[in-house]
Order: C-alpha cells, then sequence, then structure tokens
C-alpha cells in the first residue's frame, strides 16, 4: 500500500501532439521524472519524483510541457489538511525526521506587507534620482561615540574599522557545499562587480576565490570548515555564525555523500566524512565567551577586520544583541524565521523563530535605549523579496539587509524547494557535475549585477519620494513607515504609527 | 629576546610577539590572552600562566609554556607544536587540524572536540593526567591519547567521544571508560595501535623527561567511531 498511499503533489502534463520524443526532459530531469518507452516510442512521465523545477519545461524545445499541482485531494478539512495527513503517512513509513529546505513557507503574518511608505507631498519636497545626487553607500562597523576635534578645530578621523558598501544589500552566508562553485563564482563576482560583500558560509572558501577577499566576508562557526589563518585574514570582515534563522538552535549537517573533490579540499576534511557543525559552539556558553572568540579572531588578523556576530531571530533577541554588542563585535547579524536554508528539519524551519520585522525593530530600539547603537551596525536577513523589504528594513532600523534566496532565483533557482535533495536541475545546490555545468558564472554574475542595479535604482526612487537624499537618513527613520491592518501591540514593537495617524 | 608581560595587557604583548622573528621568552605571564595567535615560525617560551585561547589558529610556531595554561588553548590549531608543563583549561585543541599538543598535567573538560583530520597533516593531543568529560566529542579526525600516569582509574570523565565520527582515541588504563555513547567501539589497542602511537610517546616522555617503559606499563584502550555517518538514517526527504 505504501508506495501508493500518497499521490504526488504536481502532475506533468505533456501534449502528445506537440511531443517529438527528443529525449530532452529525460536529460535533463535528474529526479527521472521523465522516460521514454522505447516499446510504445513515447514519452512517459513519473510524477512521484517530480520537484516542480520547471527545468522540463523550459528546456522543451516546443512547449510540450507543463507543470500542474494535482486537483487530487484527500477528504481534507480546515484542520486536518492534506499537508498534515500526508506528513503524518511519510513519518509513519520512514520513522524519520521531516527534511525540507529553504525559508517557512507558512501562513504567518509578513509584517513587511502591513507596512507602508511615506512620500513628500508639497513641503520638504521629494527628490529625483535621476538629477539630484543621491547616496547610497553604506558603511558598516562600529561609530565614535563622539565627534573629536583636533587643536585647529580640524574633525579626527580615527574612525574605528569599516566596511563599505555601494549599496544596503550583502549576499547572505551560504557554503560551498550546500551550493556548487558556479554559484558561489557567480556570487563573489557579482559582489565584486557591484561593490558589496558576499559571505562564504561556514564550509571554507575556495583557492580560485580568493582573489574576490576584498568583498568576502568569511565565516566561522562551530566546526572551524577550512578556518586558518590565510582565510581569515582574506575576507573583508570575519562573520561569526552562532544561528540561522531558518533553523534557530539547531546546527549543520553536509553528509559524507556531498564531502568530494574541491569541497574536502575547501572544508580541509577528508572525502566522505560527514561535516557536523554543532548547534552550539562548545567553547561559547557566555557573552564573555562569545568576546573571547571575537578577539581571538581580531587577534589572529591583528586587529584589521571588523567582526560580524550572525544570530538567528529568537524570542529574547533584544537582550541577546545588546549581549553582543558589549562583547567588541562590530557588526551584528540578524537573521528572521523566514530565511533558507539548504536543508532543514521542517518542523524547526516551519515553527521557531520571530518575524526579522518585530526582531530588528526590538533590537533597534533596545541599543538606542541603552546608548549603544553606534558601537555596532545591524544588518537584517531572513525572506527579504524586494527592494521594498530593503527600504522598510533600514527605516525599522538596520544598517543594511542580507539577501540569499533573492539572489539565488536571480540565479535560476525556481523556489522548488529541494535543495536537500542534492539533485539541483539549475546547477545551484548540487555537487554533481553535469547539473553544476549548467548554471555558467559569466552569465549568473551578471544577472544578480542586473537585480542589485535594478534594486538600488528602486531604493534611490523611493528615498527621493520620501524627501530623503542618503541611506543614513533613512536608518531607524521611522516616520516614514505606517502601518495598516496591525494592532496596538505590533504597532507599538515595530515603534510606528498606523496608516492615517 | 626577552620581554616582560607585566603590566602591558594582552594586546601590547601579542603586537610584540606579530613583530617578533626571532624566538621570544615572555617573562611574568599573568593571564594575557591570545598569545601566539596564527604564529608561525618562531618559538614562544613563557614563564607563568597565559590566559585563555593561547595558540588559536597557530600556524606552526612552537610555543613552550612553563606553566599552567587556561581555556581554549590551540584553538583551531593548523600546524606546530604546544608544550605544556603544567595543566590545561577546557576546550584544549578545539577543531585542531595540524599539530602537536603536548600536557604534562591534567586537561579539562572538552578536551580536543571537533579535531578534523586533513590530507597528510597528521596530529594528537597527549595529556599526561587525566582529562574531565566529553573528551574528543564530535571527534572527525587526529588522534588523542590520555596517559593517567598518576590514575589508578580510568583517567577519562563521562560522556567520552560522543557525535565521534573519525579519528581514535587512546586511553591508557586497565579498566575501559564507563558510560560510553553508543557512536564509539572500544577494544584493547594491539600492535599496529600501539605502532601508530609509538613515534607521539616517544617524544612525549623524551619532552618531560618520563621513561618509555613506565608509560608502557599499562594497557591502551582505543576507542573508534562506530559507524562512519552516524547520522544516516535520520532523515525522511518530504
Amino acid at each position: 500500500m505504501a508506495a501508493f498511499d500518497i499521490y504526488p503533489e504536481y502532475e506533468i502534463v505533456r501534449n502528445n501532439e506537440r511531443c517529438t520524443n527528443c529525449r530532452v526532459c529525460e536529460k535533463q530531469c535528474a529526479n527521472g521524472a521523465h522516460i521514454f518507452l522505447t516499446d510504445k516510442n513515447r514519452m512517459a512521465a513519473d510524477d512521484d519524483k517530480c520537484v516542480n523545477c520547471h527545468r522540463c519545461v523550459a528546456m522543451c524545445p516546443v512547449r510540450a510541457l507543463k507543470i500542474v499541482k494535482t486537483n487530487h485531494t484527500f477528504r481534507e478539512n480546515l484542520y486536518w489538511t492534506g499537508k498534515s495527513i500526508k506528513e503524518i503517512k511519510r513519518q509513519a513509513e520512514s520513522g524519520g525526521v521531516l527534511l525540507s529546505s529553504m525559508g517557512n513557507p507558512e501562513t504567518y503574518p509578513v509584517y513587511f506587507d502591513k507596512i507602508l511608505l511615506n512620500a513628500s507631498q508639497v513641503t520638504n519636497p521629494s527628490i529625483d534620482p535621476l538629477r539630484e545626487p543621491m547616496e547610497t553607500k553604506v558603511y558598516l562597523g562600529s561609530k565614535p561615540d563622539k565627534v573629536v576635534r583636533d587643536e585647529k578645530g580640524r574633525i579626527k578621523i580615527d574612525l574605528p574599522l569599516h566596511i563599505k558598501l555601494s549599496m544596503p544589500v550583502m549576499l547572505s552566508a551560504m557554503s560551498y557545499g550546500s551550493i556548487s562553485y558556479n554559484a558561489h563564482e557567480s556570487l563573489a563576482r557579482a559582489a565584486a562587480e557591484a561593490g558589496i560583500m558576499y559571505n562564504t558560509g561556514e564550509g571554507g572558501l575556495h583557492e580560485d576565490l580568493y582573489r574576490y577577499g576584498k568583498n568576502t566576508i568569511v565565516q566561522v562557526a562551530s566546526g572551524r570548515f577550512g578556518v586558518h589563518s590565510r582565510y581569515l585574514s582574506n575576507g573583508a570582515a570575519i562573520e561569526i555564525k552562532m544561528g540561522q534563522g531558518a533553523k534557530p538552535g539547531i546546527g549543520g549537517h553536509l553528509p559524507g555523500s556531498k564531502i568530494v573533490g574541491d569541497i574536502s579540499k575547501t572544508r580541509m576534511i577528508p572525502e566522505g566524512s560527514d561535516a557536523i557543525s554543532p548547534a552550539p559552539h562548545h567553547d561559547i556558553y557566555s557573552i564573555e565567551d562569545l568576546s573571547q572568540l571575537v578577539y581571538s579572531l581580531k587577534e589572529a588578523t591583528g586587529y584589521t577586520k571588523p567582526i560580524i556576530v550572525k544570530i538567528a531571530a529568537v524570542h529574547n533577541v533584544a537582550a541577546i544583541a545588546s549581549g553582543i554588542a558589549r562583547s567588541g563585535a562590530d557588526i551584528i547579524a540578524i537573521d528572521g524565521f523566514r530565511g533558507g536554508t539548504g536543508a532543514a528539519p521542517a518542523r524547526i524551519r516551519d515553527h521557531v523563530g520571530i518575524p526579522i520585522e518585530l526582531a530588528l525593530a526590538s533590537v533597534d530600539k533596545r541599543l538606542r535605549d541603552e546608548g549603544i547603537r553606534n558601537r555596532v551596525s545591524i544588518v537584517a536577513g531572513g525572506g527579504i523579496r524586494s527592494s521594498a523589504d530593503v527600504v522598510k528594513a533600514i527605516a525599522l532600523g538596520a544598517d543594511c539587509v542580507y539577501i540569499g534566496t533573492a539572489a539565488l532565483i536571480a540565479l535560476g533557482c525556481h523556489m522548488c524547494r529541494s535543495c536537500h535533495t542534492g539533485k539541483c536541475n539549475w546547477g545551484i545546490a548540487t555537487q554533481r557535475e553535469d547539473l553544476v555545468k549548467r548554471l555558467n558564472p559569466d552569465w549568473g554574475y551578471k544577472r544578480l549585477v542586473n537585480l542589485l542595479n535594478a534594486w538600488k535604482h528602486e531604493i534611490m526612487e523611493m528615498m527621493g519620494g520620501m524627501g530623503i537624499n542618503a541611506i543614513e537618513s533613512l536608518r531607524g527613520n521611522r516616520l516614514m513607515l505606517r502601518g495598516v491592518g496591525l494592532n496596538e501591540k505590533e504597532l507599538e514593537i515595530l515603534g510606528i504609527k498606523h496608516a492615517g495617524e | 629576546m626577552n620581554v616582560s608581560a607585566r603590566r602591558l595587557g594582552s594586546r601590547i604583548l601579542n603586537d610584540e610577539i606579530r613583530r617578533a622573528e626571532e624566538d621570544i621568552i615572555i617573562e611574568d605571564c599573568f593571564g594575557e590572552r591570545y598569545i601566539g595567535s596564527c604564529a608561525s615560525s618562531i618559538t614562544i617560551t613563557i614563564n607563568g600562566t597565559p590566559g585563555n585561547a593561547m595558540g588559536a589558529y597557530l600556524d606552526g610556531a612552537t610555543i613552550i609554556v612553563n606553566g599552567n595554561v587556561q581555556d581554549a588553548v590551540g584553538d583551531t590549531m593548523n600546524d606546530g607544536k604546544i608544550i605544556i608543563h603544567g595543566n590545561a583549561g577546557d576546550a584544549l585543541g578545539y577543531a585542531m587540524r595540524g599539530g602537536k599538543i603536548y600536557v604534562k598535567g591534567d586537561a579539562g573538560y572538552r578536551t580536543g572536540i571537533h579535531m578534523k583530520e586533513y590530507k597528510d597533516k597528521r596530529h594528537v593531543i597527549v595529556v599526561g593526567g587525566s582529562t574531565g568529560s566529553f573528551l574528543g566529542e564530535y571527534l572527525a579526525g587526529g588522534m588523542i591519547i590520555v596517559l593517567g600516569m598518576e590514575s589508578e582509574a580510568c583517567p577519562v570523565g563521562d560522556f567520552t567521544g560522543t557525535g565521534m565520527h573519525g579519528g581514535l582515541i587512546f586511553i591508557r588504563s586497565s579498566t575501559p571508560p564507563a558510560n560510553l555513547p553508543k557512536q564509539v567501539t572500544v577494544s584493547l589497542a594491539d600492535d599496529l595501535d600501539m605502532g601508530s602511537m609509538n613515534e607521539y610517546l616517544m617524544e612525549y616522555a623524551d619532552t618531560f623527561g618520563l621513561s618509555i617503559d613506565e608509560i608502557l606499563r599499562k594497557p591502551f584502550y582505543r576507542l573508534a567511531p562506530n559507524a562512519k555517518n552516524p547520522y544516516k538514517q535520520l532523515y525522511t526527504i518530504y
């Protein structure tokens, strides 16, 4: 019974009048959903294997294919949905933890969509970014407590370490191993071209990508994969990964089957060995311990690199951030519960953590209340979908944002959310050589740069509309935001007024 | 070159060490942290008690401590040698992937956790006394040897090798450790094992002026990972 008990979620619809049996779909599908029936001289489909990634649809030369969501259903009701029934059946069959990927897809409130931006009318006129200078540069790092002048009254420019970005967006941590070499190269080149940063993730840095060091954030996580002195000094900044929005409280585990070739070399572990990053750093049990790692990395690089501490947005995020700001870290990255991942237990992904909008607003407020907001920059990540989300995040108190999923979609991801299978048909979340080469970095990085440029223009348009000509003037500028359909408590936490007020 | 650490503070002391082009002797060391971080070629001799994270990311240098050390010594060490004529604190050799750490006395909790193995890098921690609990947790490569020279009982704490999926732990003891997790198998070390330890035991005995015969007087237990992929069967594709 088991094999047929769960009806496939998607059906492959083939227009047999158009199909020429060229078998491209069969070659393109790493999941084996297309089969050629030699005896009948026609194509057939195994819907069970389809993940709805659209590779076959995109490659079919005669447009003979489409994928539809099945209209076959369980006798579901509002409480016992088909999803719940299906998950129980799968677990009854396997006894395993449900594994999934990408961000939380559930119906929790999206606060970005309940916040609207302001624009100038009549007074404080709007600015036209096409003809007026518009500053989108951001400097991340600790800012001095006050302006100090020398005896001649000149401002002393003895600023702490910073990283400079051409716009308030960075590409968030995705490790080599969880994504392919070609995807990593695309991210690195896009960051270099756009004047921003990408992040190595915790899997080390491939030798060939060291040349993009000025645009690289190197990550140090509990497993310390590929961490050595040259790696640390190659990046523009170092990020300590304490947590991740998609799976707060959970570590990483790259199965031994993915530790092959250059991945093994870059992570500095043998081929076939599991790469396990436990949830906690087993040498960090307090802010004092975290501070020790922050300073050990500063010492290791001669105090030349700002240190970022990345945490997941969880219930007491403001108190944690306050501790981090006092630990010696220069930048705090907060990752909300919509943040993506290459693999996470579905229950953790869907039920742990809090929305980035609330976390960000409360961290910003807490640090301002304590008078230490200038000590750190804040990077908000976890589900940033558009330039409007970027502008709203900055007005809620972020210095800049991390984007991950959006960057991958620019590279060709179709959000089939099957990264954990390692069979990404678009060459992103896979290490299979034949699949990896489907992503051409020359093409990929340009698309990513296009996306960043487009967002930059949109950010300038929105700023201009508000009568703001520098991104610095937008940061924490909650007067530019109004809530729609939010209750008193939500408005209080976000620190914004309701529309009409 | 001699440097007194007195009143310098960690940062100034470490700046001096970074600039040093010849071997350096640090006197009056009293809790200064991060000594020898990333150091690659020189020999640093420390008289006194260095603070946490000594020899972090060590990349080939030798550090000799005439005294005790504190926590997180040799964190993510890549290469080199650390010799401690005293006791070590917690998390000794965290995620180390190269070089050697020799401790004359005891080591604290979580010794040698997350140690990795990489290519021909052969790395080892030898502790002469006993260690705390969680020895070799998440061990992925390399070798940990605990000698228990002064102990009658087995010289390790509880939960040795939890999550271990590579590497080897050898414990000199008349009885095997108790409370081993299911990822770990235990057996008496055979001739091959003794052969693989020999180089390190000889160097250890030589370093601290001990007799190799005395070290070899007791049997060694060998702890190895039970399965290469301990979490393999845990997940259901969704």
